[in-house]
């Protein structure tokens, strides 16, 4: 039996607005285990981005109890979820959040600039590991804002990376790339599954459900299906096959 | 997190919006340099006071007629003639801690050579008067102790007179000159002294004996003054006591009655004109404070709009594992570098300020290193307390919302 990476159990999330009380998770429970591509997806409204955040440690559920790499993250206190945000995910977003001005090595290194266990001689050369992981290792010294919207992605990735933590996150990870381009970052993600990371994709586009192992569905704050998917499609195949924009 | 890395996260976010990092410095730069001019100005008017003060002998103590005469009341003529040559002369002969004294008279009038003529005063002293006033003849000589006697018609001539009464440059020694109806022989000049700090020309006047100006001039029996210089001048108040016994003798008062005379050391002169430009010096420094307080508000405002504008950035951050006190950290420094990079450039402009204030308007200008300690310590509190509430700000962002702040 695989490691439990993540488990939650009837995971509850009530927000307050007013005198309402938005109910944007009802009781989900699941586990993830390790070396698992899991997506999980639902329509706007669904408590998909609510549950990432709690995944992600940013939130704390109203009840239920969210294990994290066997730890307990409920009744955590700010800081220390801030250091397990730091040693145990990492994290993707729709718009990739890099620093603007900055290089591309700078961008990667971020999150260990907050550890103070690893010296700045380790930094550089983890980040720089992580980069050329990424297809990036010509473009270290490349400012944000001087690539292109998959290049930023796949820093952003390395920067996700480069803490090695226990699950990766992704918000989104492809919604502001052409198809070309996303799938060139979905063959980065399958690759990544296929050397043992666990991964989550957060998404509304059913269609990536064919390249996970596993899809979670939500609706109204509740899990509608979890399925294992074992004929995963191969992004890379549809990549090469996607004619070449030559203008 | 430590601190080191911190300040460089600080110093390149500073580094990606330099014209605006230097905006806010501006403020802090021309507080800082505003007020180390300000109090270099001070500073110096204090110490060129104290020089010309002591140039013209720290020792020195007036003897004046009438009492207490500050607040202008009691000015009768009685209480004007209450200084008599005898009191000079008990003074003389009992005081033991005077070096030097002197009767004073003066007449002004109109002084004549020719046809030229100059309004001035004829000075009536003794001769120990170049003595306490620390004056010298540069040409010819001083009058005698016998001229004094026999109240002779000869004067000291200072330059201005001079220069007035003789445009041609003729030697005045041995010429004889009027002063009213009186005619004078010219037997020396003064040394040129030039302006003192109060902008009175201290060449514009005549020596003459005083009880020529007593006996031919004015015809009086009463002195308006007597100058006198101490032997040590830290002990001018045990002097200005000794005085007062001897006067209060002399003029027979009883112990209820009040001094029908006044005593001024120059000291208490000095520190008189000095506390009024210490004064000043406080109201510059003050003026000057309030637009470093300026600065600092100026140091808020934009770190305020920086935490708003980076939100994205801050979430960001606590996404990957900063904490809020890394966050606060981080602002917070960013304050201080900008305020103390503000404070030594402010250090920079004071100094040139200064400089030029000196050259340009030659003004008595110092830099008080105390001064520039102070000013750099009160922007750095600035940084401290002015940034504190936007790094407060940032550290308390929740991060869900700032990593989706648009």
């Amino acid at each position: 039996m695989a490691k439990e990476i993540i488990k939650i159990e009837n995971l509850k999330r009530y927000f307050k607005v007013g005198d309402e009380t938005v109910k944007a998770l009802r009781g989900v429970s699941f586990t993830i285990y390790e070396g698992e591509f899991v997506t999980i997806m639902g329509t706007s409204g669904s408590g998909k981005s609510t549950l990432l955040n709690t995944l992600g440690c940013l939130d704390t559920p109203t009840s239920g109890e969210y294990y994290l790499d066997g730890i307990a993250v409920k009744g955590m206190g700010k800081n220390e979820r801030a250091r397990i945000r730091n040693r145990k995910i990492g994290f993707i977003f729709q718009n990739y959040n890099l620093l603007p001005k900055t290089t591309a090595l700078e961008n990667v290194e971020l999150p260990l600039l907050y550890n103070s266990s690893v010296s700045a001689k380790e930094r550089t050369e983890r980040a720089e590991r992580c980069l050329r992981e990424v297809g990036l290792g010509e473009r270290i010294y490349h400012k944000s804002n001087q690539m292109s919207g998959g290049q930023q992605q796949r820093v952003a990735i390395a920067r996700a990376l480069v803490n090695n933590p226990v699950i990766i996150l992704a918000d989104e990870a492809t919604g502001n790339l052409d198809t070309r381009t996303s799938f060139s970052i979905l063959t980065l993600f399958q690759r990544l599954h296929r050397e043992g990371k666990t991964i989550i994709f957060v998404t509304h586009n059913p269609d990536l459900a064919l390249y996970s192992s596993r899809n979670i569905m939500l609706r109204d704050g509740r899990i509608v299906s979890d399925e294992y998917n074992h004929d995963i499609k191969s992004a890379e195949e549809v990549y090469r096959n996607l004619p070449v924009d030559t203008e | 997190m430590n601190i080191a890395s911190l300040s460089k996260i600080a110093i390149k976010a500073l580094g990606n919006n330099k014209m605006r990092c230097f905006l806010t410095m501006l403020g802090v730069i021309i507080g800082v340099g505003a007020v180390i001019a300000m109090l270099a100005i001070g500073q110096g008017s204090k110490n060129s006071i104290k020089a010309q003060i002591s140039e013209m002998g720290s020792n020195m103590i007036m003897i004046m007629p009438g009492g207490d005469r500050r607040g202008g009341v009691r000015q009768s003529s009685d209480d004007m003639q209450t200084l008599k040559p005898a009191d000079y002369e008990a003074i003389v002969n009992q005081s033991t801690t005077i070096a030097n004294i002197t009767p004073t008279v003066s007449s002004s009038g109109q002084w004549v050579n020719g046809n030229n003529n100059y309004p001035s005063q004829a000075q009536g002293v003794n001769t120990q008067y170049l003595d306490i006033r620390q004056r010298k003849v540069a040409q010819g000589e001083m009058f005698s102790e016998s001229d004094v006697k026999t109240a002779a018609k000869v004067c000291v001539l200072g330059k201005t007179l001079v220069d007035n009464l003789f445009p041609d440059g003729t030697d005045p020694l041995g010429k004889v000159v009027r002063f009213g109806s009186i005619p004078l022989t010219v037997i020396g000049v003064l040394d040129e002294k030039g302006y003192n700090t109060m902008g009175q020309d201290q060449d514009d006047l005549a020596l003459v004996p005083y009880t020529t100006v007593m006996k031919r001039m004015l015809a009086i029996d009463y002195i308006q003054g007597i100058q006198a210089s101490a032997i040590d001048e830290n002990k001018t108040n045990e002097t200005i006591a000794e005085i007062t016994d001897i006067l209060r003798t002399n003029h027979k008062l009883r112990p209820e009655q009040e001094d029908n005379f006044t005593i001024r050391s120059m000291q208490e002169l000095a520190e008189m004109i000095s506390s009024t430009s210490s004064m000043m010096t406080v109201l510059l420094a003050a003026v000057a404070g309030i637009s470093l307080l300026v600065g600092g508000i100026g140091i808020m405002n934009i770190m305020i709009v920086s935490v708003t504008e980076r939100t994205r950035e801050i979430g960001l951050r606590m996404s990957i594992g900063a904490t809020g006190r890394d966050i606060m950290t981080q602002f917070l420094i960013e304050a201080i570098i900008i305020s103390v990079t503000g404070g030594l450039l402010g250090i920079l402009l004071g100094g040139i300020a200064t400089w030029m204030i000196k050259i340009f308007a030659n003004w008595p200008v110092q830099i008080d290193p105390s001064s520039v300690v102070l000013s750099f310590a009160v922007c750095t509190v600035i940084g401290v307390v002015f940034g504190f509430y936007p790094a407060a700000k940032a550290s308390n962002l929740d991060p869900i919302e700032a990593i989706r702040y648009e």
